[in-house]
């Protein structure tokens, strides 16, 4: 586009510098941004929605779309200490991570309080990928003192990534010409080629952040908009959508999965004094592994783990339709007990539920749970007090997001 | 011999609800039915291979979310999703789209007529005011107005004050609204005839009058009284098509320790004393229960199944009355390729939507001369919708089917019975009018399924191809439905109830027909309520 030339080139563009970075894929998408919903994400222009959140949110639970991950952080670390380094720095046990395989991650401060969450790729041996939401070269550097043998590279600019989520992805994959895709199982890593390569550029893992069927490609840069062309050609038939950072959150509380700056907030950026969480807090504890000797955070986390978290993470199916954002909770109708917060809600389409999760202070866990919500109607102001059942399973786990092959559709 | 404690008759989808909501309250359930596959009109059938379709009911909004949310229909497999876009067809080549989002839709009309567009708000509030009201009657039993019960009182209090609610003035437009014409009731917002076609062609769907007979604008309301996920008006499709619902309601039965046969289609319903104490088979066979439902409509209940000698005086005459006249068709069509349209752009969100191929008021009006004439209308008016562009499962890949429902299409012809020529002449006539505005669209045609009232009849039971299992006209709503004084599920003969369409609030997929009816015979029964008390679409 000439338009976009010109507002690039600094010298015709005064305010070049207050612009928001493009994605590889920002060509094609801007395109289908019919609404011009536009927000931002690590400095790229990123999508809220494209043509409408819920239409979007179900193609990820109907048909399959796919979600911008060019501004997800993406760190290489490798050499023969790279093993090493990360499992000091994160609180699972790496040694049982094979090749082309994902892990997921969360890594905390020696106080045991959580920094981020992402994802481990063992690319080879002694070569690994770092995804998560935040920057986090710094942290990775600090992580990596007393380690010799072993080099960061930060991806985040230089590789190019789509989740590609929904029942018929797998469908689609197939059409496209990733032979053999059908066989992929879940958190496992295969390449292909791609617009006639021969060297397999393409990277699939079967991973994502729906709770559904899917899988997130990375490819460089130079070969994104092919990726694009030909995945787009390929689910033309199969109700193929972007959607953005609005379906996503949908779906992927109906999946359980936390947020950052909703369930937890990060770490090394709560000012308050343990405004921040636990992995125990946020129910993550099958992520920490105190059978291996040393890692970031380890006594504050035998500590918690001995003496209880003061809060956990709960999912709640609520009374009524109304989305109780924000709301405080209760052991008690009458509100006068408090004993938590909601930290995301929503109304389930799939599920036809009113889902939520918060955060409850432990010792009321197994009590009543009372919501005050409130809700606006044409100006006015309205709350109302509902009960909430605590729920154990995931909102939406369908059986294809672990079946291998999974289900045609 | 075995003795269960309810019989119902029919798993069509208020059927199975019913028993669902039984065996949920630790009853022992037994469903029959005559066909070999559950669903009645919520139904998904592979005529032609690898293509299933809807066959009769097609678009999902009255389901009653409580009703979803509650049996965990979810779980059992139900998955609606709306579709978003509509094409409206006028005659001459006249095209109207419908946008998602709402300055779109505005901008348009105002290419149409400024004064409409401006008007669709007033419309489209005092819609939603009035769908409102009815919907919050959806999930109650209606009152019995003669009745001095407090039950009665108290409910005929409620529904008092809800209409109260409207404030006076609008109360009255409201009382007005049910006699209304379609046509008159829009006369008051519109002047684009176009507009005005779209907007009344739900006021006639599945009945027998036009957009100018009064109580059209009551059927209109109907139409868009559901809502999907809170949007008003929205409709959806059930993943797997309409069969997904009732098959996901089968498995609540099912999770609940009740029981479903096919096959079994019910002869008669034994009455001893006074009471309905079982039924007969067609095949011969006696099954008793302490209560007997029907999910068939009031007028094969009472005329084909009873013993007219077991009715009270007068009942059978009312049903023999009963209003329930035929007057829709529909025609299921197996596409090798998506359809195009002339004049119509190619944007993925509106042309894979709906079609509604209404060409104009008068248009519409000759169509139901035809109607009144004992002829198919030979310029229909057809509603149209594309289920496989939105749902992957439902046809091979990159290969569609078209649910087309068509008005008007008598049960019963002038010229005499249907035959099988006359069917695929009514469903050449349907295609022909989509092929003027679909060049090549026959080309596409791989399996067509044409149902008129006659099959529609056979098939699903439903008495003259009547969709709604009787007409939706205010003598047959409320209180009134089926017949005055039996409103409320009971009927003439002890232990004799009614579950399906026949009963307030009347036809549609919603589940709510099947579940109000559980719970009076919970109430009768004394068992604990298992039923919903309400929907909560509108706090
Ligand atoms: C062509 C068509 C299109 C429609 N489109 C829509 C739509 O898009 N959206 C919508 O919401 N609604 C639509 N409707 C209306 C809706 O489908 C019906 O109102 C609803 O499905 C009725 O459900 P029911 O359970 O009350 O009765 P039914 O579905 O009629 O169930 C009655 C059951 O009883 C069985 N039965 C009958 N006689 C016997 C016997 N003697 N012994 C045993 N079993 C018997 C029948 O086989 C059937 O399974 C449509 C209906 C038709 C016919």
């Amino acid at each position: 586009m000439k338009t976009d030339n010109k507002t690039q080139t600094s010298k015709l563009d005064p305010y070049a510098g207050e612009r928001l970075k493009r994605s590889h894929f920002h060509p094609r998408q801007a395109e289908l941004n019919l609404r011009d919903a536009w927000s931002s994400w690590n400095g790229y222009k990123f999508a809220d929605y494209y043509y409408d959140e819920e239409y979007e949110y179900f193609c990820i639970r109907n048909s399959c779309a796919t979600y911008d991950i060019c501004p997800m952080q993406k760190y290489r670390i490798s050499g023969a200490d790279a093993h090493f380094m990360l499992n000091r720095m994160v609180t699972r046990d790496l040694n049982k991570l094979k090749e082309d395989r994902v892990t997921y991650v969360c890594w905390c401060t020696d106080q045991g309080r959580l920094i981020d969450d992402g994802t481990i790729f063992k690319l080879g041996s002694e070569s690994f990928m770092l995804t998560c939401g935040s920057p986090s070269l710094a942290w990775l550097r600090k992580s990596a003192l007393g380690f010799e043998r072993l080099e960061i590279t930060d991806l985040s600019d230089d590789l190019a990534a789509l989740s590609f989520q929904g029942p018929t992805t797998c469908e689609v994959l197939k059409k496209m010409g990733l032979e053999g895709i059908q066989n992929l199982k879940p958190f496992n890593i295969m390449y292909f080629d791609i617009g006639g390569s021969s060297h397999k550029p393409l990277m699939v893992s079967r991973t994502g952040f729906t709770g559904d069927l899917g899988y997130e490609l990375w490819i460089a840069p130079q070969l994104a908009l092919t990726l694009w062309d030909e995945l787009y050609a390929a689910g033309d038939d199969y109700g193929i959508q972007p959607y953005g950072e609005a379906a996503t959150n949908m779906a992927r509380l109906e999946a359980g999965f936390i947020m950052p700056g909703m369930e937890f907030n990060e770490a090394l950026k709560t000012v308050n004094y343990q405004y921040d969480q636990t992995p125990f807090e946020l129910n993550l504890d099958w992520l920490v592994d105190f059978n291996k000797p040393h890692f970031n955070g380890r006594s504050a986390l035998l500590e918690e783990r001995d003496r209880g978290p003061k809060y956990r993470l709960v999912k709640l199916d609520i009374a009524g339709n109304k989305p109780a954002d924000e709301s405080a909770l209760y052991a008690d109708q009458k509100c006068s007990v408090e004993i938590g917060y909601v930290t995301s809600a929503m109304w389930s389409p799939v599920v036809k539920a009113n889902i939520a999760l918060a955060m409850i202070d432990s010792d009321y866990i197994d009590g009543s749970i009372w919501a005050e919500i409130y809700y606006g109607k044409e100006l006015r102001h309205h709350s109302k007090v509902v009960r909430c059942v605590l729920q154990n399973a995931p909102f939406w786990a369908p059986d294809r997001a672990r079946l291998t092959p999974p289900p045609a559709f | 011999m075995k003795k269960y404690d309810a019989i119902i008759v029919g798993a069509g989808h208020n059927g199975l609800t019913n028993a669902a909501y039984l065996a949920k309250a630790q009853l022992d359930v037994l469903v029959v039915e005559k066909n070999d596959y559950i669903g009645g009109a919520a139904v998904t059938r592979e005529i032609h291979d690898g293509w299933f379709y809807s066959s009769c009911s097609y678009v999902c909004s009255m389901m009653r979310q409580s009703i979803h949310r509650d049996l965990n229909l979810t779980r059992h497999g139900l998955v609606l999703v709306p579709y978003l876009g509509t094409v409206v067809f006028g005659d001459h080549g006249d095209t109207m789209v419908s946008y998602h989002s709402e300055e779109a839709e505005y901008n348009q009309l105002r290419r149409r007529s400024p004064h409409d567009a401006d008007a669709m708000f007033r419309f489209q509030t005092d819609l939603a005011r009035y769908a409102r009201l009815i919907r919050k009657t959806l999930l109650r039993t209606p009152p019995d107005p003669t009745s001095f019960r407090p039950r009665d009182i108290k409910e005929l209090l409620w529904l008092a004050k809800q209409f109260w609610s409207l404030g006076e003035t609008e109360l009255y437009e409201y009382i007005r609204f049910f006699t209304m014409s379609a046509a008159d009731f829009l006369d008051d917002y519109f002047e684009d005839d176009l507009i005005k076609a779209a907007m009344a062609s739900p006021g006639v769907i599945g009945t027998a009058l036009g957009v100018y007979s009064p109580g059209s604008a009551y059927i209109l309301l109907h139409h868009v009284m559901g809502d999907v996920d809170g949007n008003i008006g929205a409709w959806g499709l059930a993943r797997g098509g309409m069969g997904a619902i009732s098959n996901a309601i089968a498995g609540a039965v099912q999770e609940h320790g009740g029981e479903i046969r096919t096959n079994a289609g019910v002869d008669k319903i034994l009455v001893k004393n006074n009471q309905a104490v079982g039924i007969v088979l067609d095949s011969g066979e006696e099954i008793y229960g302490g209560i007997v439902v029907s999910n068939m409509d009031a007028k094969r209940t009472f005329t084909q199944c009873m013993d007219r000698a077991d009715l009270p005086p007068g009942i059978y005459e009312k049903a023999v009355n009963f209003k329930i006249r035929g007057s829709s068709g529909k025609v299921n069509i197996a596409l090798s390729g998506l359809p195009t349209f002339t004049g119509v752009a190619d944007n993925r969100y509106i042309n894979r939507g709906g079609q509604g191929f209404v060409g104009s008021m008068e248009t519409m009006e000759r169509a139901y001369d035809c109607w009144k004439h004992g002829r198919w209308s030979d310029d229909p008016f057809i509603e149209s919708v594309i289920p496989s562009a939105w749902d992957p499962t439902v046809a091979p890949p990159g290969q569609h089917w078209m649910s087309n429902f068509v008005q008007y299409c008598p049960s019963q012809l002038a010229d005499g019975p249907w035959t099988a020529e006359k069917r695929d002449a009514f469903g050449l006539t349907v295609v022909d009018k989509i092929e003027r505005y679909s060049p090549g669209f026959k080309d596409l045609i791989v399996h067509m399924e044409v149902r008129t009232p006659f099959e529609i009849e056979a098939e699903v039971g439903l008495t003259e191809g009547n969709i709604f299992q009787g007409e939706l006209t205010i003598d047959q709503l409320l209180f009134n439905r089926p017949f005055p004084g039996y409103a409320q599920y009971r009927m003439p003969v002890k232990n004799l109830y009614m579950c399906g369409s026949s009963t307030h609030p009347g036809g549609g997929v919603s589940s709510a027909c099947g579940a109000n009816a559980a719970r009076e015979i919970l109430i009768d029964l004394r068992r604990p309520n298992t039923v919903p008390e309400d929907d909560f679409g509108d706090e």
